[in-house]
């Protein structure tokens, strides 16, 4: 019983946590900039399909490939923020998101499918972390415990980030009272572009960690966006504690559904959902707006 | 200038598309899933039609064959119904084909005898859809075709208990049974029987009950695409293939599009399939080397492009039959019992129930010349769908 539940323990933590990496970028663009950024699936899908490029075509090795992945996914969006996202920020109705966002994904899943092909792309992984690593009470994928290690890594130097340097001050500042910041002498313009590209950033690292669960292809954009809003309405838009609770508590609701009852599908996993949202409207740890 | 031009030229494509047909031309409407997720397998119907044409020309007798491609993307019944509709009403086609989702046949089906359209199946495995019209010819595969002989080899390799994981959809359910009833008439028995939601994406949970389970083989069948992969490196990360469980398939969890994605820690899984890529056949290497004159990539080729290109035989034996009169009838009555060799090996379509009989291969992930592929161990002659084969 306790080595079952340990067992199960131990899954949903790194299932949460290949969650948590992805779903955190958006948490910032929704809690921060109040844009609802319905093509941040795309950009993990983009930083999937380039670290799979530098490992397979180009020879890189793991580390270097999921900095060119981040990098690489920075500079494609980059003048995507520029043409469009720049307009939507904060102030526009939520509808022109949108039909803005989904078509942006629209557009990065046709030109994927065009360059890339339908087939799914794999990421190796180098030798240390791929295969099982025994546990004493149960084996689990090296990879996984990679994951984890990534997502507790990826927690603490965003908090660090936001609450601890000049730049997370302005960023708040500029998010409570965008007018005054900017009469404060804030550069806001440039403060929420760089927020934007960490945001692409994250959605790009978590779209290589997360490969071994939700494999790159062209309809990961759309197919995987449902979970990562779930994320984030469940821990409370721009709270990273609040992110990392949700992904633990939904991670744990997923995989005790699927070891118990695998028959009931995401029953549990939704079920988690409503309660949560009916308790907390705004997200476990979500500040009112 | 070039506006000009274009415009012109517009206008002469228009103009020549109104003009009467010289002598006739046969149409052929194909329903497949040329974009989303599955993209693939609509490119490998076409694919495979394109091969029948680049072998045998586009005309039978003096009748022209033209296809018709419609996009069914997902399984959207209403979606298929109104392409069906379509094709036939304003596009006048003489035949349907295609289909790769079986909600999307069914939802055909009804429409084919008032229409007098014969519809060739070139994917859809659930076994009843032949039933749901004497209409519909299938050159594909179903679950039952497929999973009879996995049960047997199971059972003859030495299996006692077997943990069954299938998809929770039609065709998952089908396998379920049909490995279920099978094993069990052997003298096996079943520990257990998972059914996993279609959108599954962490199976780490499921690999651990199966291994609670105390199973000694597991048995899976999941629709070719991404999640297959995910299932197989669950399967060998959670340490179940180190410890000794095996894993039986059906070939869709292993095509040879995702073969090289599960790498080399697959060698050795055990699959049941009709048709392997690498089937060592005269017909198949012609069947290859026609495939890649159309432009199909090594490794962009499925199960799906050879139903395709049997189907496309079908098709034209039918118009031949009928000297390319509408005539469903005499069209049918021409490919009942018909036998050919096919890449994948000898078939036939059984008379009583249209469903092609042909031979499954038992084939197990191994590597030839640094490239991973089914190869084939052993043979079952001449499988007729067990589904519908009355016992």
């Amino acid at each position: 019983m306790l080595r079952t539940s340990l067992s199960i323990g131990l899954d949903a933590i790194s299932y949460g946590m290949v969650l948590f990496i992805i779903s955190i970028g958006l948490s910032i663009m929704m809690g921060l900039m109040r844009v609802v950024n319905l093509a941040h699936g795309a950009f993990s899908m983009i930083g999937g399909y380039l670290a799979s490029f530098a490992l397979k075509s180009a020879g890189l090795g793991y580390p270097l490939a999921i900095a060119l992945a981040v990098l690489g996914t920075i500079v494609i969006a980059l003048p995507i923020e520029f043409l469009l996202y720049r307009r939507i920020y904060r102030k526009s109705d939520e509808l022109t998101q949108l039909l803005l966002t989904i078509g942006i994904a629209f557009v990065i899943i046709g030109v994927a499918n065009y360059l890339m092909g339908p087939t799914t792309k794999s990421i190796p992984l180098p030798a240390m972390l791929s295969g099982p690593v025994d546990l004493g009470f149960r084996m689990i994928p090296a990879h996984r415990l990679f994951a984890v290690a990534c997502g507790v890594c990826t927690a603490g130097l965003l908090w660090l980030l936001i609450d601890r340097t000049g730049f997370g001050i302005r960023l708040r500042a500029a998010v409570d009272n965008g007018d005054m910041a900017e009469a404060l002498g804030i550069k806001t313009q440039i403060l929420f572009s760089a927020t934007f590209a960490l945001a692409v950033g994250l959605a790009a690292f978590g779209g290589v960690v997360g490969a071994e669960l939700l494999p790159i292809e062209p309809f990961y954009a759309l197919r995987y966006m449902v979970v990562f809003l779930v994320v984030v309405s469940v821990g409370g838009a721009g709270s990273i504690p609040g992110a990392v609770a949700a992904s633990i508590l939904l991670g744990l609701a997923d995989t005790t559904g699927k070891y118990l009852a695998p028959e009931y599908g995401e029953f549990f996993f939704y079920l988690a959902v409503i309660l949560v949202v009916f308790l907390f409207p705004n997200g476990l740890l979500g500040r009112k707006h | 200038m070039s506006v000009k031009l274009g415009l012109i030229g517009a206008v002469a494509i228009a103009a020549a598309s109104m003009s009467p047909a010289q002598g006739d031309t046969i149409k052929v409407g194909i329903i497949g899933t040329m974009s989303g997720p599955y993209a693939l397998f609509g490119q490998n119907f076409k694919y495979g039609i394109g091969a029948w044409v680049a072998e045998h020309g586009s005309k039978v007798g003096d009748h022209q064959v033209e296809f018709i491609y419609r996009d069914e993307e997902s399984p959207n019944p209403a979606k298929s119904k109104a392409l069906a509709q379509e094709l036939i009403v304003k596009d006048k086609v003489q035949y349907l084909a295609g289909l790769y989702f079986t909600p999307d046949a069914m939802a055909v089906a009804p429409l084919l005898e008032e229409a007098k359209v014969p519809m060739v199946v070139m994917n859809a495995a659930t076994s009843a859809i032949v039933e749901k019209s004497p209409y519909i010819v299938r050159t594909s595969f179903t679950m039952w075709q497929n999973t009879v002989p996995a049960a047997k080899v199971a059972r003859a390799g030495g299996a006692r208990k077997v943990a069954i994981a299938v998809s929770d959809y039609g065709p998952g359910i089908d396998a379920e049974t049909a490995f279920k009833k099978t094993f069990e008439a052997e003298g096996g028995s079943v520990a257990e029987a998972i059914r996993m939601p279609l959108n599954t994406t962490d199976f780490s949970p499921i690999m651990q009950r199966i291994k609670d389970s105390g199973a000694d083989m597991i048995f899976t069948f999941l629709p070719a695409g991404p999640p297959t992969l995910g299932f197989v490196k669950a399967y060998i990360d959670n340490g179940l293939k180190a410890s000794g469980v095996k894993l039986l398939s059906t070939g869709d969890v292993v095509t040879e599009p995702d073969l090289p994605n599960i790498g080399d820690s697959g060698l050795g899984i055990l699959s049941t399939y009709h048709y392997a890529v690498s089937h060592d056949s005269p017909e198949n290497k012609a069947f290859l080397a026609d495939m890649a004159k159309v432009g199909a990539k090594p490794d962009e080729i499925t199960m799906a492009s050879v139903a395709a290109y049997d189907g496309a035989r079908l098709i034209y034996k039918m118009i031949e039959a009928t000297n390319g009169q509408k005539d469903p009838e005499k069209a049918l009555a021409a490919v009942k019992g018909m036998n050919w060799v096919s890449p994948r090996g000898p078939v036939s379509i059984d008379p009583a129930t249209r469903h092609i009989r042909q031979n499954v291969y038992l084939r197990e992930v191994a590597k030839q010349d640094g490239k991973l592929l089914n190869k084939e161990l052993q043979t079952f002659d001449a499988q007729p769908d067990w589904g519908l084969a009355k016992d």
